[in-house]
């Protein structure tokens, strides 16, 4: 079924959306929540369980220390309250996900609460105001077997728990209004800052693709204006910062075309369809939300106590929007500079290059261009390409010595990437060396010359400008292993 | 003040995926109204001075260290399974109850 849209101007121009993320991390601990099967991603089926997180009779689960020090990290990187008493609660429902038929989880008694953290789009800065980071478990993966692949029309499922009790936070922001036509662009925003704030905290791989951080986006039209909360759906599992921005956008679009006619917006959840771009209905919300959620016997309640809280409050990793700010001063890039390199995910590789005794803008030049373009080609990130900050803080040692050019660097990534070796090894391997033989060059340049006697004349009427054709021919004759700069000073002083 | 109705019965009974037809909730709800007025009566004996609780230990953080132990092999897993494919649990088909 094809659904009306209205156009998103048009929507905009009608009604206010506003939003509210669940965002759920998965955290890299060794071991599960509540017992100490190891969490790989990718194990073979059913390897990393036991008696806990299959629900056997007669398991206990107990708290993994390390996963709630990391909630309580994540919330304190969140401006969070951290709760002083907090209690773990059974989610009752019958789907085969969790063998246990409920889920463990928090309820009314999060560990942590009422923060905020800041994103920025279009130079224009957004708060946004944190509900709640509660802990829980993961659930098993299913395989639905059947002609379409999906729930509906499948003939049986498939159960794998590996995935069942891995840590997980979900972190739930209040309503966002007042956005307007940026309400795509701030949720997809306020994911990729929360990816980069749990990146820096070390808690989580924030892989969206592999589903460690997964976003159900909340949404609702109310008449523009009006400052009221309509009627809100929830698109779930949406697995891309793209996604996010599109899955938005999608529900403005639609929620619009129904309220615009007249018609209602259903509460319900709905599915996003990353190949065609839009959401599809779920089932509705208004009786299957009850839960019975109940507090957990088997697992006594959290009270972290207020040095613990503090202690690691204090070791914080600095935030990464004001990381970003004071690397940037200190980089002395452009605003426009730094945004590319934070796009690219090449921060770290340009602070270990610069660390390694690299200029920064040196550093940058390699990274977002030469590099860049690499990875872009062979449909990796930077960090994925087998070259070190160190490396390419030699090469660039290189050229500052003299010892190759740009030109030649070049080549020494080629190189450096395909496993020949350091770029001391690939220089010398290649002979990649610029010729500093001054006897060599002289005579490259006295051929050059001879070869353009019209350049050369016009050099020696004063048109300096005419040098770069004979520079070019040296360069030629020297297979590129030349210092151009020295060229020039050869070339102006034979035809002063 | 526990008086449970018939609808929030067949309600429960839904959820617990249990079927009751008319004659049985007309038995169980009363049954289960007096179930719950048994349970309402220890409020009565619980003074200001007792505090509600979940557990029956006055205890708090009980942690264990993020530290792998042994697990059960796929095959042990899936020892109690009725029915296994592909080294997986083969569950019925779910419909309309998707998480």
């Amino acid at each position: 079924m094809t659904e009306t849209l209205l156009s998103f101007e048009d929507a905009l121009a009608q009604f206010d959306p506003a939003m509210g993320l669940e965002v759920h991390v998965e955290l890299n601990t060794n071991t599960k929540m509540f017992c100490g099967c190891p969490t790989e991603f990718g194990a073979e089926p059913n390897t990393q369980v036991c008696p806990t997180c299959l629900g056997l009779p007669g398991s206990m689960p107990v708290v993994n220390r390390t996963a709630v020090e990391s909630a309580i990290r994540i919330g304190l990187a969140l401006n969070c309250q951290i709760a002083e008493w907090c209690r773990f609660a059974r989610k009752n429902y019958f789907y085969p996900d969790m063998p246990k038929n409920f889920q463990t989880s928090q309820y009314d008694e999060p560990i942590a609460f009422d923060g905020w953290t800041e994103v920025e789009v279009d130079g224009e800065t957004f708060r946004i105001e944190i509900e709640r980071a509660h802990m829980e478990e993961d659930t098993g993966k299913s395989t639905h077997v059947g002609t379409t692949g999906r729930i509906h029309g499948a003939d049986y499922s498939l159960v794998d728990y590996n995935r069942a009790g891995i840590p997980l936070i979900e972190i739930v922001t209040k309503p966002i209004t007042g956005t307007r036509e940026q309400a795509p662009a701030v949720a997809r925003a306020y994911v990729a800052a929360l990816r980069d704030i749990l990146l820096g905290l070390g808690v989580s791989d924030v892989r969206m693709e592999q589903g460690s951080l997964r976003c159900d986006v909340n949404l609702s039209l109310a008449p523009a204006g009006s400052g009221t909360l309509g009627t809100r759906t929830e698109t779930k599992n949406v697995n891309s910062l793209r996604s996010v921005e599109r899955a938005a956008r999608y529900e403005i679009s639609r929620q619009a075309a129904l309220l615009a006619a007249g018609s209602t917006v259903t509460q319900e959840t709905r599915h996003w369809h990353e190949d065609t771009g839009v959401t599809t209905s779920g089932r509705e919300k208004s009786d299957a939300e009850d839960y019975r959620y109940f507090p957990e016997p088997d697992l006594v309640p959290v009270a972290p106590s207020r040095e613990w809280v503090e202690e690691l409050r204090a070791a914080l990793p600095e935030p990464p929007r004001e990381k970003r700010a004071r690397l940037q001063a200190e980089w002395g890039y452009s605003d426009l500079e730094m945004r590319d390199v934070v796009a690219a995910g090449a921060i770290p590789q340009i602070e270990e290059t610069i660390a390694a005794g690299t200029t920064a803008q040196a550093a940058r030049k390699w990274w977002m261009s030469e590099l860049a373009r690499r990875a872009n080609e062979q449909g990796v990130e930077l960090a994925e390409l087998p070259v070190t900050p160190a490396q390419v803080a030699a090469i660039q040692a290189l050229v500052d010595a003299g010892e190759i050019n740009d030109k030649l660097a070049r080549q020494v990534f080629d190189g450096v990437l395909a496993g020949e070796g350091s770029p001391e090894e690939v220089v010398k391997a290649r002979g990649l060396a610029v010729v500093s033989d001054e006897g060599a060059l002289s005579e490259a340049v006295d051929r050059a010359i001879a070869a353009n006697p019209d350049v050369a004349e016009k050099i020696r009427d004063g048109k300096v400008a005419a040098a770069g054709a004979l520079i070019g021919a040296v360069m030629k004759d020297m297979r590129g292993q030349a210092d151009a700069g020295r060229v020039r000073e050869l070339i102006l002083e034979k035809l002063a | 003040m526990p008086d449970i109705t018939r609808d929030e019965v067949r309600h429960l009974a839904d959820l617990a995926r249990i079927e009751l037809d008319d004659a049985e909730l007309d038995h169980l709800a009363p049954q289960l109204s007096v179930i719950l007025e048994s349970i309402a009566s220890i409020a009565d004996v619980a003074a200001a001075d007792i505090p509600p609780t979940s557990h029956a230990l006055p205890l708090t953080n009980v942690f264990r260290d993020d530290v792998v132990e042994p697990c059960l092999t796929a095959e042990q897993a899936l020892a109690g399974a009725p029915a296994v494919e592909d080294q997986r649990f083969s569950v019925p088909r779910i419909l309309g109850d998707e998480q």
